[in-house]
């Protein structure tokens, strides 16, 4: 359970890490706060995904 | 490019097949060449295809072309004898060439590899330096600034910029050497997120160009127009820069990994393909890292040129000294766009002032805009893309000095690896100290594939011909030979040959003076983007010819 959502996370800030820049080419924000949100995106993925990625799966079952 | 051919337990099974249980699915392809594809370089290579003044049609058609060819090459090539054999090249190099001649491939190998990862820590060495500007570091109260290499720079500029780069090159190579497996899952962790701020540059550079040019897009013709007119606009290349035009951006997309698909390196990561169809696994490197990063990374470069415009010192100096420009509109040149014309009329006066003792040499001030991805990033994606052109440059120049390292070891089995390692990244460090590679990477990276070029030739010959010729294949291990003059000539040979047909002109002109006129005065040579094509068919020709003459020899 812990790995998905994890996992969610990671994916979650994939997406933050290239949605801000198609919200700037759209139009719908400026760059400067489509960096800051890129950069907590990065932050998030470098934290979250060591957690899960590479790791083997028994873990989750160990908690379970 | 590709700088670490190695995918997990590439050290296994050195000197047998692998076995049938360890071999991969192709989803590790798949996710293996797309990581690896995405590189440090990449953000050089991309805005060096601007400087070289490609169209936008020659840059993306020639991509798409040349991706595939590369791919083909791959599938067609290198996957069927890899997944036949099942050794590394270096095992199947030893079995025809002998041990000997192996050694002297490693050494030229082990040689390239540190150069690559020099121009890598450069690239990660230009984020440093906008990184340290941004920090506002003082030294004795002074800010700390890091002046960078231009264009055509061929040795460092300045001591900030060493110590840059060793900084860089120094944690590069203790990583290599005690953590490399740590760097290793740091860079399975980045990849994903790096692809995407690569995606990011290009997004990002798109809008700039947008409001840059007041331009509306409102069907795919008009994005096709804004590529053409603003970003691609094709024309003279910068000064000092080869003109790029489908062919060469074609030829280059193709043999830029030359190396490790007609030069079989990748032999050894093939062998673990459970089907030589898992070649074409290598497409999400080549469309990932070789089209979308470079297109990004062009783009950035791209619209720094769109907005650098001329400075009052050239306007002055072209309306003073240039009967081109006395008439010009002063507010229009300083305004208008900085034109590779414009540059190269500014350094054809300041030259003719230099000559005439009106300007010292080192007051010259116009040189053309120089590609460093460093602030390139900064400025589209600010501190993750600075993050980005780090971490590219780390993760894929760490394990390129392990891997230069191992080949070098190879040679010298009793030193110790971390010696190996330190000494290679010492070297490599030197070298990305001069911003020639990195500036001059489309060359090298030509170079790198002509150099181990015809050692390919030789394994695909002895795998598939030499039998059918009647003629021993992997005859080193059966003779015990360990230098097979057949392919050691092959391969020099046909760098000699190489070498002439790219410096022709220079070549002719020598013998020429020294009263030998046996080369034609009316060909100029061919470049060294295309002479690997009628290189590895020299090669592959002159190696049945050997053969057939040495092992004759031999036998007897």
């Amino acid at each position: 359970m812990t790995r998905i959502i994890l996992q969610l996370l990671s994916w979650l800030a994939l997406a933050g890490t290239i949605l801000p820049s198609v919200l700037y080419l759209a139009g719908r924000i400026e760059l400067d706060p489509s960096n800051w949100l890129l950069l907590a995106a990065t932050i998030v993925w470098f934290i979250v995904t060591p957690l899960w990625m590479g790791r083997p799966k028994v873990e989750d079952e160990l908690v379970i | 490019m590709a700088e670490d051919p190695s995918p997990a337990g590439v050290d296994e099974f050195e000197r047998e097949p692998v076995p049938r249980r360890a071999l991969l699915g192709f989803k590790s392809f798949v996710g293996m060449y797309a990581g690896e594809h995405c590189a440090g370089t990449e953000l050089m290579l991309g805005p060096l295809f601007v400087a070289a003044g490609v169209s936008a049609f020659d840059l993306i058609v020639g991509l798409v072309v040349g991706n595939l060819l590369a791919v083909l090459s791959w599938t067609l090539l290198t996957a069927p004898i890899a997944t036949r054999t099942r050794l590394t090249l270096y095992y199947q190099l030893e079995k025809i060439c002998g041990r000997n001649l192996v050694t002297l491939y490693n050494l030229a190998n082990g040689v390239m590899f540190c150069f690559l990862a020099g121009a890598m820590i450069t690239v990660s060495a230009t984020a440093v330096g906008v990184a340290v500007e941004n920090i506002g570091l003082t030294w004795n109260g002074n800010p700390v600034q890091i002046p960078m290499p231009e264009l055509n720079d061929d040795y460092p500029n300045s001591v900030a910029w060493v110590v840059a780069v060793f900084a860089m090159g120094v944690m590069v190579t203790v990583v290599a050497a005690y953590g490399y497996n740590f760097v290793a899952r740091v860079a399975n962790i980045a990849a994903p997120w790096m692809v995407l701020v690569f995606l990011a540059f290009g997004v990002v550079a798109l809008r700039q160009f947008i409001d840059a040019t007041d331009t509306r897009i409102n069907s795919p013709a008009d994005l096709w127009r804004l590529a053409e007119t603003h970003i691609w606009k094709g024309g003279e290349p910068l000064p000092g820069r080869v003109k790029f035009t489908f062919w060469h951006v074609t030829f280059f997309a193709w043999f830029c990994n030359m190396a490790m698909h007609v030069g079989m390196s990748d032999l050894t990561i093939f062998r673990y393909a459970r089907h030589s169809w898992y070649g074409v696994a290598t497409a999400s490197g080549m469309y990932v890292g070789h089209f979308m990063a470079w297109m990004s990374a062009a783009m950035l470069f791209a619209y720094q040129l769109h907005e650098t415009h001329p400075d009052e010192y050239l306007v002055n100096l072209l309306i003073t000294d240039s009967a081109q420009y006395a008439e010009a509109d002063r507010d229009s040149l300083l305004t208008g766009p900085l034109t590779p014309e414009l540059i190269r009329e500014g350094m054809r006066i300041e030259n003719q002032l230099v000559e005439s003792g009106q300007l010292m040499e080192d007051d010259k001030r116009i040189g053309p805009p120089t590609p460093l991805p460093g602030p390139l990033a900064y400025g589209a994606c600010g501190i993750a893309g600075l993050l980005c052109v780090i971490v590219a440059g780390w993760t894929t120049a760490n394990p390129t000095i392990y891997r230069a390292g191992l080949a070098f070891q190879a040679i010298m089995p009793r030193v110790s690896r971390v010696k190996v390692t330190l000494a290679t990244g010492l070297l490599a460090t030197i070298a990305g100290a001069f911003p020639a590679i990195a500036m001059k990477l489309l060359e090298f990276v030509a170079l790198y594939g002509m150099v181990l070029m015809p050692m390919g030739a030789v394994v695909l010959v002895d795998f598939y011909f030499l039998r059918r010729l009647g003629l021993a294949s992997n005859y080193a291990e059966q003779s015990g030979t360990r230098f097979n003059w057949a392919a050691g000539l092959t391969w020099f040979l046909t760098l000699a040959a190489c070498v002439v047909l790219v410096k022709y002109t220079a070549v002719q002109a020598f013998l020429a003076d020294q009263g030998i006129n046996i080369l034609p005065a009316d060909f100029d040579g061919i470049q060294i983007y295309f002479v690997s094509l009628p290189g590895w068919f020299f090669a592959a020709v002159l190696y049945i010819v050997l053969s057939k003459l040495y092992q004759r020899k031999t036998s007897q």
